[in-house]
């Protein structure tokens, strides 16, 4: 069975929140719009959106990492939020598994909200059906955009290629090897919701100096005679003893 | 999580509903069992339509929390798999029943035994639906415990009866003081599970935590933005952004108005005869006591997802 | 939009926009976008948005934003009449500056025609310390002109870099880098952004990154790790310098004596090196010749030494103990890092098989490079000690052996250019006449004190005074200076003041409660000090609530642009690139493209060049110009660079094509030329580049670039302070002795200017902002989807500064400079250095500006940290100077000093100062006050 996801490379996400907005812009006008904003140009302006990027703060200066952390839906293999919904609305796509939400059917009780531990769903104020990350289903899906586009907007935007994309049960594709090869991991693990989604951590590389490779032999001071040799008139061990 | 008012409301009325139903099922089977003299018929009528108003009144709350009521019809769909979507069975099902046993009682018909054999069923059923909506909910650990139902089961029985107490002390019935007895013996037991719920919550420890949360392990992480500063569905709905402070004032509240008090109350109608008013006086308390304590059930479960949303910057 | 201009493709439905995409065949973003680019839309639809050009009501105060809705006709005619006027009086009361340092060649061509030398853009408070300090060095520079290549770096080393910097292309080349292996070291004293992913952060003092680069420095040169064979090929380390201080040319180099060259002598490269085989100096690159980088010889009876023992003896005072002083890093990490770079350069050569010939016949089978590579922006640019500082970094690179090699820095066409390049602004004040063109550009590159535009006096004949004794290499003028100078009189008053796509009133300027009471100043007899404003802007900032007349500017999806080379070039390493953009939207309301303004206006005013032989109007509209424009009447050079020649055969040179505009439609909207391997490296020396880029007319010589390691302008400048070098103009007195210590041929390090005038104790901490990645400068927060990520900003504070100062997360607090004072809300923060405290650039807005709310969060959380940095400073002497490098005029953002106070009990939870409101121009749209949800094709939008 296939199960679509996103899996997102921590060790190259700069925060620039790209995928959050070119996410409300795809699908405000998408089906799965619209994404509306309250108080858009007033105090406190708030609106819907299906992904967002966090900043988290490890350890104490100077040993300080600044985390920037993309969450949206995780598409969870045993999604806790959709056996709660009491009409179906809330269902998980059996051709690849993505979590959906059928708009028509929601009646907006929120449970699935409270169901879900990652926060990842959305009400909208106006439409009042429950709203979130659907992986773009309408772009994946159309058969009219080419084939290289048929992927969610925020990975089609990312400038750093930190989300890839694909199908996490094949073991081949680019987000399997990534998880396999880059140490991937999901988000609460403690919940057994097996979230489809991945991240990637941090991974440094670093240089280690041996000390003999510092100097060598060709060394350039050499050159313009700023590392001499002692000079031969210099005294030497056998100036003074005969052993 | 922030307490929707529907909810809290609706929770509220349908328990009562349910121990008034239990409470005047259980005056019939003890009358029909001869432990107990036959009672005025109106204590059943008013019994029941009282059962009937709280819980048309409860319905009609839960209503108020769905952005989209006209199509809650929907929600018997997932009866399979939704304890929520099976509580949306149960209701109205048991709604109907306490219904035709009212009315059957009310024409003297034989079925009147059966229906109330089967309103008892749906009546537990319906605290099992409700109590499980927010058990099944494991990482919010404040509610995944039995105690979740115990604590609907009895401040439901305590409230029931402490209105079946009332009319009966209203009709100046001979079970008035066994009721009475029965409400202060439910309300002490209610006290008892809450205090022992409060105490279990108190020394809960997340099992989610930041570092599980974004999946780094390391003992100081500080979130300092969430991706947005004008709030969202996330700090709205889960957030009851009350001072810890207004929570512990909250508490004692509910503490004095749904036990403490009602007690005191029910003691001074238990050595009193017509103490209906008294009771009255007990009951409502007990109900204002009982908002407040679902308001606290609610804002005391602690969101998983919260730690997302800690820091705006 | 932003001044990255990526590409995008944008999708219409029934006439408003559905989607906008990053352009997969654009060479600059290959595909992706950004948060402001995927934003587009809400700013297509921002209420903000300007429609009608207005006309501030009469009677009614600069500032209050009271206006009357004009026709474009009254409004050209208004123009018209007071610009004509102008012109034929006095050109240079006229002045034109414009935010946009990316539409240069259109602006500085109406400029320099109207005859006016007061134009400039805003790199003169952005970024000129790194252009011009890269520029004068190697002769290219970051961003647009060069960058690190990060394709090929083993390790890369970014140093004070602000995060728009290059946006989405640095984004690919570091997550490349990264993916690769390869190594990140972000030296910056915030830890955000790009920083975040580095492999190690070193966290640096703001305005010290001199005092660490010459520390590295030391150590690279005093281990041996420096690439010898370079400097002696490509730099002028081996060049020889006169060290005899009673020598009229001391420090100067040595040429070779009854030099034949035809050109005059400093022009020519007859500078000599020591050769160590035959003990005797010769002329530089003689064949055969093994010159000495180190010692001290005689020459013509004069004690000389190679640039690069200068350079030694420079650094040896710069140790790293002395550095981690200054900086606050550690000094075993100094000394980590300096090997780090030094052994990663010498040992880690990459080595391509790609043949080329160097400048001086030499034959080379392959090209090589040392793959460490640096990139820096502002953080090394906004102090006014900037300019060596970039040369110090510049110089490092050189010695690294990284310049336009495979894993270190590489240009992009047309760069390199000579050193300096050959523009020049005009000489004296005859340049400005009545009726006649600007004899010089207005903005250019000085190679000496020849160059200066000062008059028998010594005095500026700019308005902002750049190219005069005070800033000689203000390259990109000095924008920051041209309203107090205006107001002040100072060196004269104007009359017109025309200012395009800058918040002048805001954001953009210091000290900008005090600029915006000059805007609003009036004379004895009540007239505006300066007289006439306009400003020409797509939105309602604060800036055009001063404005005497408003042009409504469109968008960019509404109007034709072109990415020229003539301009900031978008070219890539491997080759020229230039782009165009098609409108995809009618104009909104009456709105016009500023290009076509500029087009109208100059035909109206009858300037020279936009004029056919008839005296008729030339062009029709600016497609129209850019079509047929040429730099020189049949010069074959004109602002787009691709499918040129009557049928679009020709590329960089070659005939108007008036097909050009389809032609880049069909392909993209992008042309990219690609060269052949071997002219993409080592273009400083290489014979076949520079031989195409004679050709192709992107040069106008061939002769090789060599590096500055010591840097003879900059000696000429000195020269002339210290009353060498006979013929050379003389400062004025009092500025000798500035000029003397600032004109260093080598990179020194010196405390910025404010923070030697600045009580230390009483103000500790040095304050800076970081540009946000999801905002462009104040321009977003108009946007309704992006002021949601920033409504407001906070001053991060290091935790442990915070505890001692006794302030906590939320808490409201005043920061102060010696200039003014802010109160804010403060975060604390761990990835901060302690001694700096930061916020977020331009989120805080004024009172209703952008269409926001009297209450909304922007004016109301959100503050402004100008408000405490100052475009001036008083010298202990009591002379007022200009708050900025003494060298090149950039200015001094990043040097302000603050102390932290914790508010008081009563005080408002509210930023401080505060403004009051202004009301929405006439023709902005109505703002959904309670919610809105953006539907594409609905037809609410439009």
């Amino acid at each position: 069975m296939t199960q679509l996801a996103l899996v997102i490379d921590l060790n190259v996400c700069v925060g620039c929140h790209a995928c959050v907005t070119s996410c409300k812009q795809w699908n405000t006008s998408g089906e799965s719009g619209y994404l509306s904003d309250d108080r858009p140009y007033d105090k406190d302006p708030t609106g819907v959106f299906f992904n967002r990027v966090q900043t988290f703060e490890v350890g104490s200066f100077p040993q300080t990492e600044t985390v920037h952390f993309p969450k949206s839906c995780l598409h969870c293999e045993d999604p806790p939020c959709v056996p709660v919904c009491p009409t179906g609305a809330s269902y998980k796509r059996p051709q690849d598994g993505i979590v959906l939400v059928d708009y028509d059917k929601c009646i907006g009780c929120k449970y699935c909200a409270w169901a879900c531990p990652y926060g990842a769903r959305e009400i909208d104020e106006h439409q009042q059906v429950m709203k979130k990350c659907t992986l773009c289903v309408d772009r994946i899906d159309d058969p009219c955009l080419p084939e290289a586009e048929r992927q969610p907007a925020c990975v089609m935007a990312c400038p750093t290629n930190a989300r890839l994309f694909g199908d996490i049960h094949d073991s081949e594709s680019v987000v399997s090897k990534a998880i396999r090869e880059s140490a991937g991991y999901t988000l609460m693990p403690e919940w057994g919701t097996q979230p489809a989604n991945h991240y990637l951590p941090r991974n440094k590389t670093e240089l280690r100096l041996r000390h003999d490779e510092l100097e060598r032999a060709d060394n350039p001071l050499k050159v313009d005679g700023q590392q001499p040799k002692p000079l031969t008139e210099d005294s030497s061990l056998g100036d003074v003893t005969s052993w | 999580m922030n307490p929707a008012y529907s909810v809290v409301f609706f929770t509220v009325c349908c328990g009562l509903a349910q121990g008034l139903f239990l409470a005047i099922f259980a005056v019939d089977m003890l009358t029909r069992l001869s432990f107990i003299e036959m009672q005025s018929p109106q204590f059943f009528v008013w019994g029941h339509s009282i059962t009937l108003i709280f819980l048309a009144v409860g319905l009609l709350s839960s209503f108020l929390h769905l952005g989209h009521p006209e199509r809650a019809w929907r929600a018997v769909m997932m009866w399979k798999t939704s304890w929520l979507s099976r509580e949306v069975i149960v209701l109205p099902l048991f709604m109907l029943i306490v219904f035709a046993y009212g009315c059957s009682y009310w024409l003297g018909s034989t079925l009147s035994l059966w229906l109330g054999v089967l309103g008892l069923f749906l009546c537990l059923a319906l605290f099992v639906c409700t109590a499980m909506i927010y058990m099944c909910l494991k990482f919010l650990q404040e509610w995944a415990t039995t105690l979740t139902l115990i604590n609907f089961v009895v401040l439901g029985c305590a409230s029931g009866l402490g209105w079946a107490a009332t009319l009966a002390t209203a009709e100046d019935l001979t079970i008035a003081t066994p009721l009475i007895l029965w409400a202060m013996i439910c309300t002490v037991l209610g006290l008892l599970v809450r205090v022992i719920m409060l105490l279990r919550n108190a020394q809960l420890k997340p099992r989610s935590s930041l570092q599980t949360a974004i999946g780094i392990k390391h003992p100081h992480i500080v979130q300092k933005a969430q991706g947005f500063m004008g709030g969202s569905f996330n700090t709205r709905e889960f957030f009851h952004g009350r001072s810890l402070q207004t929570l512990l004032r909250i508490k004692w509240f509910f503490l004095f108005l749904t036990f403490i008090l009602p007690v005191m109350f029910m003691v001074i109608a238990f050595c009193n005869s017509h103490a209906t008013v008294t009771m009255l006086l007990a009951c409502a308390l007990q109900f204002i006591g009982l908002i407040a304590e679902r308001w606290y059930f609610f804002a005391q479960a602690n969101h998983p997802q919260n730690l997302y949303y800690s820091s705006i910057s | 939009m932003c001044a990255c201009r990526c590409g995008i493709r944008v999708h219409i439905k029934k006439g408003e926009v559905r989607y906008i995409e990053g352009n997969p065949e654009h060479p600059l973003n290959k595909g992706v976008i950004c948060a402001k680019g995927a934003s587009g839309i809400m700013k297509q639809y921002s209420p903000a948005r300007l429609t009608q050009p207005l006309r501030r009501k009469a009677n009614a105060e600069r500032g209050l934003g009271e206006f009357e809705t004009i026709s474009w006709d009254e409004a050209f005619s208004i123009m018209e009449s007071r610009l004509l006027h102008i012109r034929e009086t006095d050109p240079k009361r006229f002045a034109m500056f414009t935010g946009r340092d990316q539409m240069q060649a259109l602006t500085g061509l109406f400029a320099r025609q109207f005859g006016t030398p007061n134009y400039a853009a805003h790199g003169g408070f952005c970024s000129v310390n790194m252009a011009a300090g890269m520029i004068y060095t190697v002769g290219g520079s970051f961003w647009e002109f060069g960058g690190p290549d990060l394709d090929r770096a083993k390790l890369f080393v970014m140093i004070g870099t602000a995060e728009d910097h290059h946006s989405n292309p640095l984004k690919i080349a570091i997550s490349k880098l990264k993916r690769r292996g390869g190594r990140f070291i972000s030296i910056n004293p915030v830890r955000t952004g790009y920083s975040a992913i580095a492999d190690e952060w070193v966290p640096i003092r703001p305005g010290t990154d001199g005092a660490l680069l010459l520390a590295l420095t030391h150590e690279i040169l005093n281990l041996g790790l420096y690439d010898r064979e370079f400097l002696v090929r490509y730099t002028n380390a081996g060049y020889l310098i006169d060290t005899d201080p009673h020598s009229p040319n001391f420090g100067a180099t040595v040429r070779l004596k009854s030099s034949a060259s035809s050109r005059a002598d400093e022009q020519s490269e007859n500078q000599l090196w020591w050769d160590r085989i035959s003990g005797r100096a010769v002329l530089n690159h003689t064949l055969g010749a093994a010159p000495a980088l180190l010692g001290e010889y005689q020459v013509y009876g004069i004690p000389v030494k190679p640039a690069f023992q200068l350079l030694l003896d420079r650094v040896q005072e710069y140790t790293p103990e002395w550095a981690s002083k200054i900086t606050g890093i550690p000094v075993s990490t100094i000394r980590r890092l300096a090997k780090e770079i030094g052994v990663t350069a010498r040992d880690q050569r990459i080595e391509l098989p790609i043949a080329w010939t160097d400048s001086w016949g030499k034959e080379h089978d392959s090209v090589t490079g040392n793959p460490v590579a640096f990139h820096a922006m502002r953080g090394l640019a906004a102090h006014s000690n900037g300019f060596q500082t970039v040369r110090a970094l510049a110089v490092l690179m050189s010695a690294l052996g990284t310049i336009d090699r495979p894993g270190g820095f590489r240009h992009k066409a047309p760069f390199p250019q000579p050193i300096p390049p050959l523009a020049k602004p005009p000489k004296g004040p005859e340049a400005v006449k009545a009726m006649t063109p600007l004899a010089g550009l207005p903005l250019g590159w000085p190679g000496g004190p020849d160059d200066l535009f000062v008059d028998a006096n010594g005095e500026a004949v700019r308005i902002d005074k750049a190219f005069s004794w005070e800033y000689p290499l203000a390259v990109h003028g000095m924008m920051q200076n041209v309203i107090t100078n205006a107001w002040r009189g100072d060196p004269y008053p104007i009359d017109t003041l025309l200012i395009f796509m800058a918040n002048m009133a805001w954001n953009s300027t210091m000290n900008t409660v005090e600029v915006r009471k000059m805007l609003n100043d009036r004379d004895e007899q009540g007239d505006y000090k300066i007289p006439f404003l306009i400003v020409c802007d797509a939105f309602q900032s604060e800036m055009t609530a001063f404005a005497d007349l408003v042009l409504p500017d469109t968008t960019y999806l509404e109007r034709h642009d072109v990415m020229s080379m003539l301009d900031r070039p978008i070219s890539e390493f491997d080759g020229p690139a230039d782009s165009v953009r098609i409108p995809v939207l009618p104009p909104k309301g009456d709105c016009r493209p500023f290009q076509e303004v500029l087009i109208e206006l100059a035909g109206r005013l009858q300037l020279p060049a936009f004029m056919n032989e008839h005296g008729q109007r030339k062009f029709r509209d600016y497609p129209d110009f850019v079509t047929r424009y040429e730099t020189e009447p049949g010069s074959g050079i004109g602002f787009l660079a691709g499918w040129r020649g009557a049928d679009g055969e020709k590329t960089m040179v070659g005939e108007p094509n008036p097909e050009q505009w389809a032609m880049y439609e069909k392909n993209n909207c992008v042309f990219h030329h690609p060269l052949p391997m071997s002219m993409q490296y080592m273009r400083n020396w290489n014979k076949g580049y520079q031989d195409w880029a004679v050709d192709n007319r992107i040069r106008r010589h061939a002769d090789p670039i060599v590096i500055q390691i010591y840097s003879e302008v900059l000696q000429k400048f000195r020269m002339a302070a210290q009353g060498r070098g006979g013929s050379l103009r003389q400062p004025p007195d009092y500025l000798r002795q500035r000029i003397d210590t600032y004109f260093d041929p080598l990179p020194f390090y010196y405390v910025p200017l404010e923070v030697q005038l600045t009580d230390t104790d009483a103000y500790p901490l040095a304050a800076i902002t970081q540009r946000p990645m999801a905002m462009y400068h104040s321009w977003d927060s108009q946007n309704a989807w992006l002021r949601q990520i920033h409504t407001h900003n906070y001053l991060f504070v290091n935790s442990q500064t915070a505890k001692s100062i006794g302030i906590t997360d939320d808490d409201w607090v005043w920061v102060e400079s010696m200039h003014g004072r802010v109160r804010c809300m403060c975060r604390l923060s761990e990835a901060v250095e302690p001694g700096t405290v930061w916020t977020w650039n331009a989120i805080g807005k004024s009172q209703g500006a952008w269409h926001l709310a009297p209450d909304a969060n922007e004016s109301q959380r959100g503050f402004l940290l100008n408000h405490v940095i100052s475009d001036e400073l008083m010298t202990h002497e009591g002379r007022r100077i200009s708050n900025s490098d003494p060298i090149t005029g950039q200015a001094g953002w990043y040097d302000v000093r603050v102390r932290i106070l914790k508010t008081v009990a009563d005080e408002p939870l509210k930023t401080s100062p505060q403004f009051d409101a202004v009301p929405a121009a006439p023709g902005t749209n109505a703002v959904r006050r309670l919610w809105q949800a953006f539907v594409a094709g609905e037809g609410d939008f439009k």
